[in-house]
C-alpha cells in the first residue's frame, strides 16, 4: 500500500514539476489522453477510420524523420518501405495464413531487408543524388509488381486480407496504442547515443568519421530502423484497408510523406506526427469541396512554409517557450527568469 | 528493319525531350541549388497554353508556341520571386514548395480542362516513308528544334558574358559574388531560362503526346534519372544520359511484352546500375569536398 502511495506521489511530483511547467509537454499529455479517450465519447466509424489512418501515416512520417531528418539522408522513396511492408504482410497473411500479429512484424522485417538492399548502393551517394536515386526504387518495384500479376495481383493489388481485429473500436485501440508506443520509441532512439551520432552525421559526416565512428554502419542502421517502422505502418495499412495495391508504392505517397515531415518540422519526431494529425484530417475535411481539395491542401502547405520555413511545430514551440541562455533548459515564454537557475531570460 | 527505324525514331524523340528538360533542371540546380520538382509542371502548362491558343482562340500554332514560352517563363520567374526566393536557405522547404507548386498547377489545369485527354494538331502535317516506316514531319521538326535550341544554349553559355556569369555562379556562388556578379539576378535569369526551356520542350512535344493534367509526372521521373545518370550540374552528362535513357525506353516499349509498364523501371534500373559503378554519374564532378 505504501509502495503504491509512493509511486502515486512520485507521479504527482513529476507531473507538477516536469510536465505542467512547459506548455509543449502539457500539449503532448493532452494529445495522448485525447487519443486514448476518444472512443468513450464517440463510436462513429467514419471518425474512427480517419483517426486510424492518421495514426498509421503518423508512424510513416515519423520513420521518414528518423532516417532523413536525423541522418540527413534525404529519402524520396519512402513509399518503398511502406509498400514492401504492406505487400509482405498481405502475401504472408493470404498465402501462409499467418494472422495479423505475425504478418505485420514479418512484413516489417521484409521492409528492413529492402532498407538494407537499397541502403548499400545509396551509402556512396549524398545529398541530392541520394534523394533522386531513392525516388527510383519504388518505381522499379511497381514495375515488378505489374510484371508478375499472378503473384502480386498486378494493378488490382491483393485483396481479401484478414481484418486487423474484429471491431472498429479494437482496431482503433490497436493502431493508436501502437502509434503512440512506436513514436515514443523513435523519440527515445533519437534521444540516445545513437541519435546523437545520427545528428552528427547530418551536420558533418567527415568529422564523425574522423572521430573514429563507423558512419557506414550507423547509416545502414538508420535505413533499417526507418524501414522497420515504415514497414509496420505498411502492414497495418494493408490489414486495415484489407488491400495491398500499387498505390502503396506511388511516387505521390513518397512526396506526401516528405510534405508531412517538412511541414511539421524535421529532426523532431513530434513535428511529423503532429503535421499528419493536422494535414490528414484537413484533407478529409476538405472533401466537402471535393474539386478544390488538393488545390487547397497545396495552397495551405505553400503559405505556411512561406512564413514558417522551419516547419510549423518549430515555429510554435519558439513562440511559447524560451531557452535559458545559461543552462539551456526550456521555459514558458511568460517567465522572466529561468525556472532552474534563475538566470534572467531575455 | 522497320522495328529498328521505329526504335531509332522513338529513341531520338524521347532523348531530345529528356535532354531539354534535364538541361533546364540541371541549370537551375547548378546555379541556385534548387531541386525544382515543378520543372515538368511548367512543361505541362506550356502544352495547355498552346492548346488554348490554337483550339480555343484559333491562332496559328507558331503564335501559340511563342505565347506559351513567354507566358510560362514569366510565370516561372514570378513564382520563383514570390515563393521560392524567400525560403531559399531552407533546402527542405524549397523541395516541398516546388512539389506543392506542381500540385497547384496540376489541380488548376484539371479544374479548367477536367482531366480529359486532349490533343493538338501537328505544326506541319504529313509524313514521308523511310524503309516502310512512316516518319511524321512533326517528329523531324521536334528533333531538329531540340538540337537547335541545345546548340544555341551551348553558344550562349560558352560565348557570352551572361553565360560566363551563370557558369561561374554554378561553380562557386560566393566567389562569383565577390567578382561582382549579382548572384540574385543571375539566379533569377537562370530560373527564367530553365523554365523557358521546359516551356519550349512542351511546345515542340505537345503534338506528339496526349494532354492531361497528370502528364508532368512520367517525364519528371525520367528527367531526374537522366540528371543523376549524367551527373548533376553537367550539361554534357545530361545530354548523353538523356539519349541513353531515351533509347532504353524506346527499346523496352517496342521489344518487351509489358513495355508500357516496364519502360520507367527499366530506365531507372539502368540508372541505379550506373550509380553502383560511378556514384557521381557519368560526367559528374565528385561533391566529396562540399560539406
Amino acid at each position: 500500500m505504501d509502495l503504491i502511495l509512493f509511486y502515486f506521489r512520485k507521479l504527482f511530483t513529476v507531473v507538477r514539476n516536469e510536465v505542467l511547467v512547459l506548455p509543449s509537454r502539457v500539449v503532448v499529455v493532452l494529445f495522448f489522453l485525447f487519443l486514448l479517450l476518444l472512443p468513450l465519447y464517440t463510436k462513429d466509424p467514419y471518425l474512427l477510420r480517419i483517426f486510424i489512418l492518421t495514426s498509421i501515416f503518423a508512424i510513416l512520417a515519423a520513420s521518414w524523420d528518423l532516417l532523413s531528418g536525423f541522418t540527413g539522408q534525404m529519402n524520396f522513396g519512402h513509399a518503398l518501405f511502406f509498400g514492401v511492408g504492406a505487400y509482405a504482410a498481405a502475401l504472408l497473411n493470404l498465402r501462409a495464413n499467418i494472422p495479423p500479429w505475425g504478418s505485420i512484424p514479418l512484413g516489417a522485417l521484409a521492409a528492413v531487408l529492402s532498407g538494407l538492399i537499397i541502403g548499400i548502393p545509396c551509402l556512396r551517394l549524398r545529398g541530392t543524388y541520394l534523394a533522386l536515386t531513392t525516388l527510383a526504387f519504388p518505381i522499379v518495384l511497381t514495375g515488378l509488381v505489374f510484371a508478375f500479376p499472378d503473384f502480386t495481383g498486378g494493378e488490382l493489388g491483393i485483396s481479401g486480407i484478414a481484418r486487423l481485429t474484429q471491431s472498429r473500436v479494437t482496431d482503433y485501440y490497436t493502431v493508436v496504442v501502437l502509434m503512440l508506443g512506436l513514436c515514443t520509441i523513435m523519440w527515445k532512439i533519437t534521444d540516445s547515443n545513437i541519435g546523437i551520432i545520427f545528428h552528427a552525421i547530418r551536420e558533418d559526416e567527415v568529422a564523425v568519421r574522423a572521430a573514429g565512428i563507423n558512419t557506414t554502419r550507423y547509416k545502414l542502421l538508420a535505413f533499417s530502423l526507418s524501414g522497420f517502422f515504415a514497414g509496420i505502418s505498411g502492414g497495418l495499412y494493408a490489414h486495415f484497408m484489407r488491400i495491398a495495391g500499387p498505390s502503396t508504392l506511388e511516387v505521390s505517397l513518397s512526396f506526401t510523406v516528405v510534405i508531412w515531415a517538412i511541414f511539421g518540422g524535421i529532426v523532431t519526431i513530434y513535428g511529423p506526427v503532429g503535421a499528419v494529425f493536422i494535414l490528414f484530417p484537413l484533407l478529409e475535411f476538405l472533401r466537402i469541396v471535393q474539386d478544390y481539395r488538393t488545390l487547397m491542401f497545396a495552397g495551405v502547405v505553400l503559405l505556411i512554409l512561406l512564413y514558417m520555413p522551419d516547419g510549423l511545430f518549430h515555429w510554435l514551440r519558439d513562440k511559447i517557450e524560451k531557452e535559458c541562455p545559461r543552462c539551456k533548459i526550456r521555459n514558458v515564454a511568460t517567465r522572466h527568469t529561468c525556472r532552474v537557475c534563475t538566470a534572467p531570460l531575455d | 528493319m522497320a522495328l529498328v527505324i521505329d526504335i531509332i525514331i522513338g529513341g531520338l524523340i524521347n532523348g531530345s525531350t529528356f535532354a531539354l528538360l534535364a538541361i533546364g533542371f540541371s541549370l537551375i540546380f547548378g546555379v541556385a541549388r534548387i531541386v525544382n520538382f515543378a520543372h515538368t509542371a511548367f512543361y505541362m502548362l506550356a502544352a495547355y497554353c498552346i492548346y488554348v491558343a490554337t483550339q480555343t482562340m484559333g491562332l496559328h500554332a507558331v503564335w501559340g508556341m511563342l505565347a506559351a514560352i513567354v507566358l510560362v517563363t514569366l510565370l516561372g520567374m514570378v513564382s520563383y520571386k514570390a515563393l521560392i526566393n524567400p525560403i531559399r536557405e531552407h533546402e527542405g522547404a524549397v523541395l516541398i514548395a516546388t512539389i506543392a507548386l506542381a500540385m497547384i498547377f496540376q489541380e488548376i489545369m484539371s479544374l479548367i480542362f477536367t482531366g480529359t485527354f486532349l490533343s493538338v494538331p501537328a505544326l506541319i502535317k504529313g509524313f514521308f516513308i523511310i524503309l516502310g516506316v512512316k516518319v511524321f514531319y512533326q517528329q523531324l521538326l521536334t528533333f531538329c528544334a531540340a538540337l537547335l535550341v541545345m546548340a544555341a544554349l551551348w553558344v550562349f553559355l560558352m560565348r557570352t558574358n551572361l553565360g560566363l556569369a551563370i557558369r561561374s555562379t554554378a561553380q562557386d556562388r560566393e566567389v562569383a559574388n565577390l567578382m561582382g556578379i549579382n548572384e540574385a539576378q543571375v539566379a533569377m535569369i537562370t530560373m527564367g531560362l530553365s523554365v523557358g526551356l521546359a516551356a519550349f520542350t512542351g511546345a515542340v512535344v505537345v503534338p506528339l503526346t496526349i494532354l492531361e493534367p497528370q502528364m508532368w509526372t512520367p517525364p519528371l521521373i525520367m528527367m531526374m534519372a537522366v540528371v543523376v545518370l549524367g551527373g548533376l550540374g553537367s550539361l554534357k552528362g545530361s545530354f548523353i544520359g538523356a539519349y541513353i535513357l531515351g533509347f532504353a525506353e524506346a527499346l523496352v516499349v517496342f521489344l518487351a511484352p509489358m513495355g508500357a509498364y516496364l519502360k520507367g523501371p527499366v530506365a531507372l534500373s539502368i540508372m541505379i546500375l550506373v550509380l553502383l559503378i560511378r556514384p557521381e554519374g557519368l560526367f559528374g564532378v565528385s561533391f566529396e569536398e562540399e560539406r
